[in-house]
């Protein structure tokens, strides 16, 4: 259906309901005709009709409603009274209305019918003289005879049928031409009503009409259908259960048959929830030109995926959200006309949004072709107002920094506007659409512009979530935040699990995957496992593995809310000191648990919150490797967390977790030669090579390996390859025992479990490479 | 004249208007939550419902029920419309006891009960204390 057709489509339904209400209250009007309220009423419906119909060019329809309006209005102004001949001549109207509605309908016209003689009648009311009763008795006779018979006048002129316009109050002034104009008319549109009516019948019979196909229903009569739906869905869970264990044939037959049926209705309850995406964006075109206008700016708002259709809920949801990043798009993305041809780009800026469907998620992306972010000045905004300090905003590559914008207190409007920059917004635009279950993400290119992308969860109610379980705890994670699932035997968690200090990570395909262990995070009694279950989830735009007992099983589950003894569990500071060793970072009150639910067996099980559990265990989200628990807090210095190396002579050095993007082995043959530098191909790039020993000043080089051990180092975009001789372990240190001792290359040393390790200073490591561009040049 | 439903806890006797009482459940499966606060015992499904179930004896600071003991949950209506589940150690019987056996709780009233406590009955040979529901299912009033 396209978007015309839509909106006839509603016009039609929400008409059909008006003229009902029409009918009723012409009639009471005429039995109480001083009554303003009701006259008020009429007219507003006629009003809402003739403004419809005229913004979509449906002439006759708006001629039509339009003198019925201006004959509303002089009633409700008091300038003529009503009369049973008026009501007559009103209801006509409606009755005009309501066939001119039926045609257009059924064949998207309006039809042959032009009601002219309907029309100048009005319009003769309209210039003064009083309606002819017979006039509207004769040709009209099913929809009017009630109120003729009612009216003695009309009885009495019914002799002349040819007269249509009686001025039974004859005023001096009353124009004898446009009287007789009328007469000629008046027979082909009787002769056409009749004929009219058996075609309307057929139609009736062959396809219902819109009014009668929908129907307008009560939110909360949905919520508690859906509620009703998620019981039954259980239900049926536990009685799956049950069977399986049984060897009843019928009985299971039947479990089937209500499988099937009760997941069509969980289907079919949730597409009734669903509402297009347009329903919002229909705001949006508004918002943009009062905005752009505002600004001196041109926007053209492009949407693409009006159709896409999400739960009433969730649409509720993204509402503040999008309007607030569709503001900040054109309040501080796309640049003034003058700006934007200065820098070759057309005047008018474009943006664009697209709504789809895709892995059972709404996606949503807002494009603007404006100045784009700049990382650097996001970074040195972040420092600036004190969110972090400047070695770690050096850190992060350009991707991370410009999500910086979704830090509480950030902003970077250099002028606040009464549009946005307030410094508050994105934080809350992130809080607001992660609460829902989505998550947000955000790309920009300087001078470009910049890419929004928001995925959220069809639904709320009833989700696939991975049954777990810790202890002889069940909990469920919602698949939304599942990315795959690792399992290690006893031999292999020895080798594949490196933990030092608590702080235990895993080489998933080479990158440091930081290890949570549920029990730990629950408080629940340590246990040697024989296998180790580790589900990798993603939250906050990071990852990380959460150790269980074991994965046991997926299922739909319906979320239910904790009660409110729940809401606010104390953190792990407020907690009783467990054996005083470990002093976990300080969590807020919010709770782990995203709800409960009843599992298949009738038992409550609670669900998890992937994103709060990684807070709960310290993980920030600035940093993807930043994992783990602090450890010696108490010495005042934050405790860091490195990579352990040794080098060809037996040096052990040490570089910082946050700088290493992955752990590598390349085989020596893959190493090439660009320039004066030692190079390798790494995921369609060309990563340079540092020998760790030549920046350390050794002596060692490797002899005879036939594998190199790469730690592929990150300094905002630019990627280099340290060769090592050996990758130890990842140990977290506060580095305190400390000297400035070092072979030019580091940042002194220190004593790391128990050797004298010295600090790579990545910076150092940096210096002396040519940049990536320069490099893919050269070779 | 009110009627009560009567429990016990440790050897005390409690009462609670019958009023305020939903259901009584035996032999109920909790599920623990945990980090929760100690008064709360676990989580029940209730038809559907889920409930959550307080220890009625750590919220009164009572010694903790032996392991494997029995216990029973007492449903019972929260100011907010909703139920909550305090576990007890055994049900009682319904009591009638006349408006003038009542009496402000004595001074041997430990202070953690006298908190939850709004008046003490006088039975023929005990006393029925009578618990303040509406206190004692507010979360916090503990710490």
């Amino acid at each position: 259906m396209d978007g015309l057709e839509e909106i006839i489509g509603e016009f039609l339904v929400e008409s059909h309901e008006n003229l009902d209400q029409l009918d009723r209250d012409l009639i009471a009007l005429e039995r109480d005709p001083s009554s303003t309220a009701l006259l008020a009423s009429v007219f507003r419906t006629i009003h809402t009709i003739k403004g419809t119909s005229g913004f979509l060019a449906f002439s006759v329809l708006e001629s039509v409603t339009h003198v019925g309006e201006s004959l509303l209005a002089r009633l409700r102004d008091g300038e003529i009274a009503l009369t049973p001949g008026l009501t007559s001549l009103l209801l006509e109207v409606v009755d005009a209305v309501r066939s001119l509605l039926t045609s257009i309908e059924h064949s998207g016209n309006e039809g042959s019918e032009t009601y002219d003689d309907l029309v100048a009648r009005l319009s003769a009311v309209l210039d003064g003289q009083q309606p002819a009763e017979p006039a509207a008795a004769a040709p009209v006779a099913d929809a009017v005879e009630g109120i003729v018979q009612a009216t003695v006048e009309a009885v009495e002129v019914t002799d002349a049928p040819v007269t249509p316009v009686t001025p039974v109050n004859p005023e001096p002034v009353v124009p004898v031409a446009p009287v007789l104009e009328v007469v000629p008319q008046l027979e082909p549109a009787a002769a056409e009503a009749v004929v009219q009516a058996p075609v309307e019948e057929d139609h009736g019979e062959g396809r219902r009409s819109v009014a009668d196909s929908t129907i307008r229903v009560d939110v909360a009569l949905l919520d508690s259908l859906m509620n009703m739906v998620g019981e039954l869905v259980l239900t049926r869970n536990q009685m799956q259960q049950r069977v399986a264990t049984r060897e009843d044939v019928e009985l299971a037959r039947t479990t089937h048959r209500l499988n099937l049926v009760a997941g069509e209705l969980q289907e079919g309850v949730m597409k009734m929830r669903l509402q297009q995406i347009d329903t919002l964006w229909s705001k949006l075109p508004r918002v943009v030109r009062d905005l752009s206008m505002q600004l001196g700016k041109t926007v053209d708002l492009v949407l693409h995926g009006r159709e896409t259709e999400l739960d009433k809920t969730i649409l509720e949801a993204v509402r503040d959200p999008l309007t607030h990043l569709v503001r900040n798009s054109i309040d501080h993305g796309i640049e003034s006309p003058a700006d934007r041809e200065a820098a070759g780009k057309p005047a008018t800026g474009t943006l664009s949004m697209r709504a789809f469907h895709e892995g059972g998620q709404v996606n949503i992306e807002i494009v603007d072709d404006g100045a784009g972010i700049d990382p650097v000045k996001l970074r040195d905004k972040a420092v600036a107002k004190g969110l972090m300090d400047r070695e770690t905003a050096s850190r992060l590559n350009d991707k991370e920094s410009v999500n910086l914008i979704f830090t509480p207190g950030f902003s970077t409007a250099e002028g606040v506007t009464n549009v946005s920059g307030r410094g508050v917004g994105m934080d809350v635009v992130r809080t607001n659409i992660e609460r829902i279950g989505g998550a947000i993400d955000l790309t920009s290119e300087p001078g470009r512009g910049t890419t929004v992308r928001i995925r959220i969860p069809l639904t709320l109610a009833i989700i696939p979530a991975l049954v777990v379980a810790a202890a002889s705890n069940r909990f469920a994670i919602p698949q939304a935040n599942l990315l795959e699932l690792v399992r290690l035997d006893a031999t292999q968690a020895a080798t594949a699990i490196e933990t030092v200090h608590g702080s235990p990570v895993y080489r998933l395909r080479g990158r440091l995957l930081p290890l949570v262990d549920l029990r730990e995070q629950l408080d629940l009694p340590d246990v040697e496992r024989e296998t180790t279950y580790i589900v990798v989830l993603k939250a906050d735009n990071q990852q990380y593995g959460l150790v269980v007992d074991d994965i046991l099983d997926t299922e739909e589950i319906v979320v239910k809310p904790l009660g409110h003894h729940l809401r606010n569990l104390p953190g792990a500071s407020a907690a009783p000191e467990r054996s005083g060793q470990r002093a976990r970072q300080a969590v807020d009150t919010e709770t782990v648990y995203a709800g409960a639910t009843i599992m298949g067996d009738g038992a409550v099980a609670l669900i998890l919150d992937a994103t709060a559990l990684a807070r709960r265990a310290g993980m920030s989200p600035e940093s993807e490797l930043g994992a783990g628990t602090v450890t010696g807090a108490e010495t005042g210095e934050a405790a860091a967390s490195i990579l352990l190396v040794e080098l060809g002579d037996g040096r052990r050095a040490a570089i910082e977790v946050s700088a290493v993007d992955r752990l590598e082995e390349i085989e020596r043959g893959r190493v090439e030669r660009a320039g004066h530098h030692e190079v390798v191909q790494y995921r369609d790039q060309i990563l340079p090579l540092v020998r760790l020993d030549h920046v350390l000043h050794g002596d060692g080089g490797h002899p005879g390996l036939s594998t190199l051990q790469v730690v592929v180092c990150r300094q905002g975009e630019q990627r280099a390859g340290v060769v090592v001789a050996a990758i130890l372990d990842i140990v977290e240190t506060t580095l305190d025992t400390r000297t400035p001792l070092d072979s030019t290359g580091g940042a002194g040393s220190a004593v790391v479990s128990g050797h004298v390790t010295e600090l790579v200073d990545i910076s150092q490591v940096f210096a002396g490479l040519p940049s990536a561009d320069r490099l893919a040049r050269t070779a | 004249m009110s009627q009560y439903c009567t429990f016990t806890l440790d050897r005390h006797l409690f009462g609670v208007p019958v009023s305020s009482v939903q259901e009584v459940l035996r032999a109920q499966g909790l599920t623990r939550v945990p980090l929760a606060h100690e008064d709360i015992a676990g989580l029940l499904n209730l038809r559907g419902q889920i409930v959550t179930s307080l220890e009625l004896r750590s919220r009164l600071g009572l010694e903790p029920r032996d392991e494997g003991a029995p216990s029973v949950n007492v449903v019972v209506k929260t100011p907010d419309g909703g139920v909550v589940s305090l576990v007890v150690d055994e049900i009682g019987d319904v009591l009638e006891p006349s408006r003038d056996s009542f009496e402000t709780p004595p001074d041997t009233v430990p202070t953690t009960i006298r908190d939850l406590v709004t008046q003490v009955c006088k039975l023929d040979d005990h006393l029925m204390l009578l618990l303040d529901t509406e206190r004692a299912v507010t979360p916090g009033g503990t710490s």
